[in-house]
């Protein structure tokens, strides 16, 4: 099957793209490993039918949030860059606990029985008018309230990056 | 073989949930182990992004074919909304960086202990 194949290559690269991002010592090619793993996780949405959410994934995580984390790396670099992104001494117990969720997650995951369910054929849409139906009734104040949160979030990035003058009218 | 196929997935949803899984703890080694604040954050993407791998994945395997059509996207609305505080993190929280190296010199979590005393 041509969706088995492609599910897992792209599976595949997404979580050796995320081992990348954690184990690389250049912090310059954890943020292109990022990408790459952001990459792999649009294509898993194309795969559930999610054809909005690739193209969402494609633009804001590959698109924006990639472009802030490398424009940060250059504002924050100092040193040399090929050891820019060590580990820290508790890597030790960081990897114990990650290790312990993953199995635990595992545990539950394969050993719950109304989980291993194969798909049934899609009827529904996925594209932007679908869900934008949704967004304006049933999920309208949240969506009201996520335009809120981004105008707040990124007024105060510009304040925070940029730092408050003091105008002339409050001396 | 044709490409119509394409959607027409074998991989069940454990699988799905395995990926996210794995995603999920690789982001949290690199929270817990990375010296460089900035891969905290990219590590913190990480996990955001297994979260909506679940989401979406729950919401293509269990739904309930009695529905309209048009009510059942509720997965995709969720992964929606956590791409959106995802992206507002990031801004807040690169901005953050940016001046909190203006003020120290240093991206380094373990020298951001002036807290401490």
């Amino acid at each position: 099957m041509v969706g088995t194949v492609v599910f897992f290559i792209f599976a595949i690269m997404a979580i050796a793209a995320a081992w990348g991002v954690v184990t690389s010592k250049n912090i310059v090619h954890s943020a292109l490993y990022l990408v790459l793993s952001f990459l792999g996780i649009a294509v898993l949405y194309v795969l559930m039918n999610a054809d909005y959410l690739a193209a969402v994934q494609l633009l804001i995580y590959t698109g924006a949030v990639a472009i802030m984390i490398v424009f940060a790396v250059m504002l924050t670099l100092r040193g040399d860059v090929s050891e820019s992104n060590l580990s820290n001494h508790n890597w030790g117990w960081g990897a114990l606990v990650a290790t312990a969720v993953f199995v635990m997650i595992a545990l539950v995951t394969l050993g719950n029985t109304d989980w291993r369910v194969l798909a049934t054929p899609w009827t529904s849409g996925g594209s932007a008018a679908d869900l934008s139906l949704l967004l304006l009734t049933q999920y309208m104040v949240p969506f009201e309230a996520a335009a809120v949160l981004l105008t707040v979030a990124l007024v105060g990035a510009v304040i925070l990056a940029k730092g408050v003058k003091v105008s002339n009218e409050s001396k | 073989m044709n490409l119509s196929n394409l959607s027409n997935l074998s991989v069940g949803l454990s699988t799905y949930l395995l990926v996210g899984a794995m995603l999920f703890s690789l982001g949290l080694y690199g929270v817990f182990s990375k010296r460089n604040i900035i891969a905290v954050l990219m590590s913190i993407e990480l996990m955001l992004n297994a979260v909506n791998i679940n989401f979406v994945a729950f919401n293509r395997f269990i739904w309930n074919q009695k529905v309209d059509v048009h009510y059942i996207l509720n997965g995709h609305v969720a992964a929606l909304f956590v791409i959106v505080v995802a992206a507002a993190e990031v801004a807040v929280g690169l901005a953050l960086v940016i001046t909190i190296y203006r003020n120290r010199q240093t991206t380094n979590v373990d020298e951001f202990n002036w807290l401490k005393w």
